[in-house]
């Protein structure tokens, strides 16, 4: 062992960081908690409950209002969460960093705001087969109050999006591209920078949905040129109820509001209403000040542990749960496409989903069985649901082990 | 609190791997289906009532161990019953999974007793109850597809 090995090793400690998530120490039904529905939601460390604790104890105030010191700090603590964001995934300017409640939230508001400006009738919104259904709806929703069409590009049987069929879709007609940067019912990393690329050739601009992507990979919005990117705070460690819609400064600035009210205006009368600047033209109402906070917390604990070190033991632990679930008898892995994060969603020859959540949660095992709301990818693989195993970076080779146990108990009692 | 075991019993799983009356009509009288959107169980029931009584039933669809072991001894438990007595069991078979701790009407549920262990699986009671609304929906001529979300 190298000494750079030695480091790399003693700085990625996983049982130092299941310490600093205190939900993880308990036992459910009898036995220890293995949480593996991490891409439902994940957990929170210590430091983000203790951020979000302190802010209603010590500072709580409403934002960008009063001259007081509270309020004064309340903003410091906002805006400073913002830069936060703005940092992790390298956007050019805080003020295109706006806050949402979360990514279905920052989907509507560009479907709202930018697609109702600009997408007509005859035109195409483009999006894939493996999106989930915040991806999916709020288009239709909008092709059906504008006359655009919906084009769906197909994926293959290892859930990898078909590029021919996208290259083929794109048109002078694509006035928009929405896509996911990492499926949550596959797993598959998509090639997002050629996805960009190839939808900037023909003049139009590309939502990519991190929800999946945010919390196991460095995600660099300039590197990727996408005009907006979208994710929640609930996935990344933060709090639930606030996520994040970033866009590119002149898109926004012209895009119309999506939420009339406080915030958003810099002066109202009868007559005339004007709109605030970025990024509070986008954010009517009073925010979710303390979800902010958190989300901020959240970043600096990622950031500090680093994504060399995320990236490098999830993969192993991927690499490790598809050998060891490829290896049972009656056990497919759905979802095997070359690039993936963190999702192993599987189906059993003899047992429902259904029947495989409630065999494993008896044995303290946490993972989500249904059609992920991505009905239209199970529709494809032609299942009526998966059972999905996801990870973070906090889960273990031990949590691997404690789910094909489980999956034994279930093919005890389906015999 | 129930163990597994007394969820999977060895009967829920046998209607389950062998479902009975898992099968279309050529006559039917009412017919429903039934959506747990959640998971994606699907149902599809076909009923022929002659003069007041369910001559023959058969269900279709897709589901785990339980919603289907639920189909297969419903339609076990209504064949050959008059309306009124598939309305009886109905009841008695919802108060079973809905009121845990209850005293159950064992004459009138017969065999679907195996399935009283869902009640204490709160997550799985929507699994077992889909075929039954189904039923109920079927019967009453209501055409809409029910739900049990």
């Amino acid at each position: 062992m190298t000494t750079g090995d030695r480091i790399a090793a003693s700085a990625f400690d996983v049982n130092k960081v299941r310490g600093d998530f205190p939900i993880l120490n308990q036992t459910v039904n009898g036995h220890p908690l293995v949480y593996l529905d991490n891409g439902a939601t994940s957990q929170k460390p210590q430091s983000v409950i203790d951020a979000i604790v302190e802010y209603y104890i010590t500072t709580n105030s409403n934002v960008h209002r009063g001259v007081h010191t509270l309020s004064q700090q309340a903003t410091d603590g906002y805006e400073g969460a913002r830069t936060k964001i703005r940092k992790f995934i390298n956007a050019g300017d805080d003020k295109e960093i706006i806050f949402t409640r979360n990514t279905t939230e920052g989907i509507n508001l560009v479907a709202h705001s930018y697609g109702r400006k600009n997408i007509g009738a005859g035109d195409d919104i483009i999006v894939s087969n493996m999106e989930h259904h915040s991806n999916i709806v709020p288009w239709q929703m909008l092709c059906e109050e504008t006359g655009a069409n919906l084009l769906v590009v197909p994926i293959d049987d290892a859930g990898e999006l078909v590029m021919e069929e996208y290259k083929k879709m794109l048109s002078p007609r694509t006035k928009l591209v929405s896509i996911t940067h990492v499926s949550n019912a596959l797993g598959t990393i998509l090639p997002a920078k050629e996805i960009v690329k190839l939808a900037h050739a023909q003049g139009a601009p590309v939502l990519l949905d991190g929800a999946q992507a945010v919390p196991h990979m460095p995600v660099d919005v300039q590197e990727l040129d996408c005009d907006f990117y979208v994710f929640s705070g609930h996935k990344l460690f933060g709090p639930t109820g606030i996520g994040i819609l970033y866009g590119k400064t002149e898109y926004l600035e012209a895009m119309p509001p999506f939420l009339g009210g406080g915030e958003m205006i810099k002066s109202v009368t009868f007559e005339k209403t004007i709109y605030n600047d970025l990024p509070y033209k986008f954010e009517g109402g009073t925010p979710d000040i303390a979800g902010a906070i958190g989300l901020g917390a959240a970043i600096d604990y990622v950031t500090n542990l680093g994504f060399d070190q995320i990236t490098a033991h999830e993969d192993e632990l991927l690499r490790y749960g598809t050998e060891v679930l490829s290896a049972i008898s009656g056990v497919k892995i759905i979802g095997t496409a070359a690039h993936k994060a963190g999702i192993l969603s599987f189906v059993m020859e003899k047992a429902h989903p259904h029947d495989i959540g409630t065999i494993l949660d008896e044995q303290g095992i946490a993972i989500r069985t249904g059609h992920h709301c991505a009905q239209p990818v199970m529709q494809r693989f032609q299942i009526p649901a998966t059972a999905r195993a996801s990870m973070a970076f906090y889960n273990t080779k031990e949590d691997i082990d404690a789910l094909i146990k489980g999956i034994d108990r279930v093919l005890e009692v389906f015999s | 609190m129930a163990g597994l075991s007394d969820l999977y019993q060895e009967i829920l799983l046998e209607h389950n791997s062998k479902p009975h009356n898992f099968k279309t009509l050529e006559e039917v009288s009412h017919t429903s289906d039934g959506f747990n959107p959640l998971c994606g169980d699907q149902i599809s029931l076909f009923l022929k009532v002659v003069d007041g009584v369910i001559d023959d039933v058969g269900f279709q669809g897709t589901g785990c161990a339980i919603s289907r072991a639920s189909a297969s001894m419903m339609t076990q438990s209504i064949k050959g019953q008059t309306l009124e007595k598939a309305e009886e069991i109905f009841d008695a078979f919802h108060y079973m999974i809905t009121e845990p701790g209850g005293e159950l009407d064992l004459d009138t549920l017969g065999d679907l007793e195996t399935l009283s262990g869902v009640n204490e699986y709160p997550t799985r009671i929507k699994c077992a109850i889909l075929a039954w609304h189904t039923m109920k929906a079927a019967l009453s001529d209501d055409s809409t597809a029910i739900s049990t979300e």
